[in-house]
């Protein structure tokens, strides 16, 4: 930041002012305008390109790569997303993204669930080289699992089905799940459920009864974070199903690229749709998921 | 959006009472609870890995029920493949470039939110906007840009250039890189927003008080304080971009001419369009030896943290 010789105020406030800013006022108004510059140029440049999806998803085919382009034509229209409605093949998509997301979503809750009270409650051997596993298991590539794991699908019959596609994606959301819910866990006072075990209460109860009530945030959290990443999942979907009614959200969202002429309007109103899930649990859980997504890296 | 490796912190082993010969049935507890979690760890992580490791010994897999055990050679043919040499090369540089890009787009938006000079609805709002690219699958960032980077779309026409930017070869590698920047540094910019507000003020005005200017301060205060912080990030990101399939696949498949080729599309290309499915074991054994030199660096920094 440079330093200002003259003493008058930039905006020349020396006349009216009883008293002339402070070098400190001028140079912290000047940073201001600095930063807001920087934000604004920052926000442009990460929701620019969203607000053009959104915009293109009202237009006619014809206008998106109309010269020059406007961000609202004249043929404003929900058409798009009237005709992704219409259309059962594309619904089917949905229907599937979601069947296959709650699934996952509730399976990967309810063992990882058992596995944390384990870790966070119990002294057993092979706990700490059991949790070592379950971490390195994260940084294991999608796509040397895909190999093998097309081989076992087809060989067990579940090739082009949801349990094919339900039972791989707990790879990726079941490690995630339990270190999260392990972490948890530990943070409720043991004496909690130690007090019900001692009334004679069997485990399992003191789990269910005690622990998974109080325990609620961070199963919604969790769940909602498991959700989305089997809402997003591409490449298992890709491999392990074949027919389009079998094809989740982003597998139909590349189809809608590969058919007949690009219908753009479309593409981007099933790309908006296909977000909307992702986008409204975010909304919602935003404290936890980023305070969960931050636990890991961010140490205080 | 990324999957996400959090927190391996282990548990903190209960101190123990002196050592008991504890009964059966406790001992036996724990692993009653775990037991799910262990059967799907088996099935869904040890056999594929022995399976994958073993397919890339040998030959005529998956597809025929007689494989038979070629030792080495499939190791020698991928390694001499010129494509598996270029992939290696983008795929380190499409990897670099992506974390390094993350990390400085991260760090900067970050700091511009935990600025005190704007007020904290402001803050809000800008933080929502940022985060944005983050919310939306492969598959989505990559229509979206495929429709942006069109040779008529708009950003040939704000740039007033005719560009092939996803065909050219002098240009895919770059242009999918900065997609993958786009869609990645939010994750950075989180986190690092986090730490900065952890970073206690005293520092800060310590160091003014000693006549620091802001550029010294950031070098001097915020980049120390946040170090432990930014090893994990990076090494995370480097896992997660290293193995980046879908927004390659669907932007430029991998082309024009292997310019845009990763380990990842090479090695999915090996097994489903060509269905050399022992290459392609081969050629995943090796990226598979790659992420855990890399997780090993994570989960050692994550325990020294601890």
């Amino acid at each position: 930041m440079p330093k200002t010789r003259t003493s008058t105020p930039a905006d020349g406030s020396v006349r009216t002012a009883p008293r002339p800013r402070s070098k400190i006022e001028r140079r912290r108004s000047r940073q201001r305008v600095g930063v807001v510059i920087g934000l604004v140029l920052g926000a442009i440049f990460a929701a620019a390109p969203v607000l053009w999806m959104l915009a293109s998803s009202f237009k006619s085919n014809t206008e998106i790569f109309e010269f020059p382009p406007r961000l609202i034509t004249d043929n404003f229209s929900f058409d798009a997303y009237t005709a992704i409605f219409s259309d059962p093949e594309k619904v089917q998509f949905f229907v599937n993204s979601y069947v296959v997301s709650f699934s996952v979503t509730t399976l990967t809750l309810l063992v990882a669930i058992h596995a944390a009270y384990a870790f966070s409650r119990f002294d057993f051997p092979g706990k700490r080289p059991i949790n070592m596993v379950i971490v390195s298991v994260q940084a294991v590539p999608p796509i040397t699992l895909l190999i093998p794991y097309f081989g076992i699908v087809v060989a067990l019959g579940l090739y082009n089905t949801y349990p094919g596609l339900i039972l791989t994606y707990m790879v990726f959301t079941l490690p995630y799940a339990i270190i999260m819910l392990t972490g948890y866990l530990n943070t409720i006072p043991k004496e909690l459920d130690e007090a019900v075990r001692m009334d004679g209460a069997g485990s399992l109860t003191a789990l269910w009864r005690v622990l998974v009530p109080v325990s609620v945030p961070g199963i919604v959290s969790v769940g909602v974070y498991t959700f989305m990443i089997a809402w997003n999942e591409y490449l298992f979907a890709l491999t392990l199903t074949r027919t389009q009614d079998m094809r989740t959200v982003p597998i139909g969202i590349q189809l809608l690229m590969g058919q007949h002429s690009y219908e753009w309007n479309e593409i981007m109103a099933m790309s908006i749709l296909g977000s909307v899930p992702v986008l409204v649990l975010f909304l919602f859980f935003q404290r936890y998921f980023i305070s969960g997504l931050t636990s890991g890296s961010v140490k205080s | 959006m990324q999957d996400v490796i959090v927190a391996p912190a282990p548990p903190a082993a209960t101190p123990q009472p002196p050592r008991k010969r504890r009964p059966f049935r406790k001992t036996a507890e724990p692993f009653g609870f775990l037991a799910p979690t262990l059967v799907l760890m088996f099935v869904l992580m040890v056999i594929p890995v022995v399976l994958v490791v073993g397919y890339s010994f040998m030959d005529n897999v998956i597809l025929t029920k007689e494989p038979e055990f070629v030792g080495v050679d499939n190791f020698v043919t991928v390694l001499t493949d010129g494509v598996f040499l270029t992939a290696i090369r983008n795929t380190l540089f499409f990897t670099i470039s992506s974390v390094v890009a993350h990390l400085v787009i991260g760090l900067g938006f970050a700091m511009l939110l935990n600025s005190p000079l704007i007020g904290t609805v402001s803050r809000a709002i800008f933080r929502a906007l940022y985060i944005l690219p983050w919310l939306f699958t492969a598959a989505v960032i990559a229509v979206l840009w495929r429709m942006l980077l069109a040779p008529n779309g708009v950003v040939n026409f704000l740039l007033d250039t005719d560009v092939e930017w996803l065909a050219s070869p002098a240009l895919a590698l770059g242009t999918v890189t900065f997609i993958n920047i786009w869609a990645g540094y939010p994750f950075f910019m989180v986190s690092l927003l986090a730490g900065l507000q952890g970073v206690p003020a005293q520092l800060h005005e310590a160091a003014t008080v000693d006549g620091a200017n802001g550029w010294q301060r950031f070098w001097s205060v915020t980049i120390p304080q946040l170090r432990p912080i930014i090893i994990s990030l990076t090494l995370l990101d480097l896992i997660w971009t290293s193995q980046q399939f879908a927004l390659i696949w669907m932007t430029t498949g991998g082309g024009p001419v292997n310019v845009t080729e990763m380990l990842s599309t090479y090695t999915y290309k090996l097994a489903f369009s060509r269905y050399e499915f022992a290459l392609a074991s081969t050629s995943a054994v090796l990226v598979l030896l790659m992420s855990m030199v890399l997780a090993f660096f994570y989960v050692r920094h994550q325990r020294a943290e601890d």
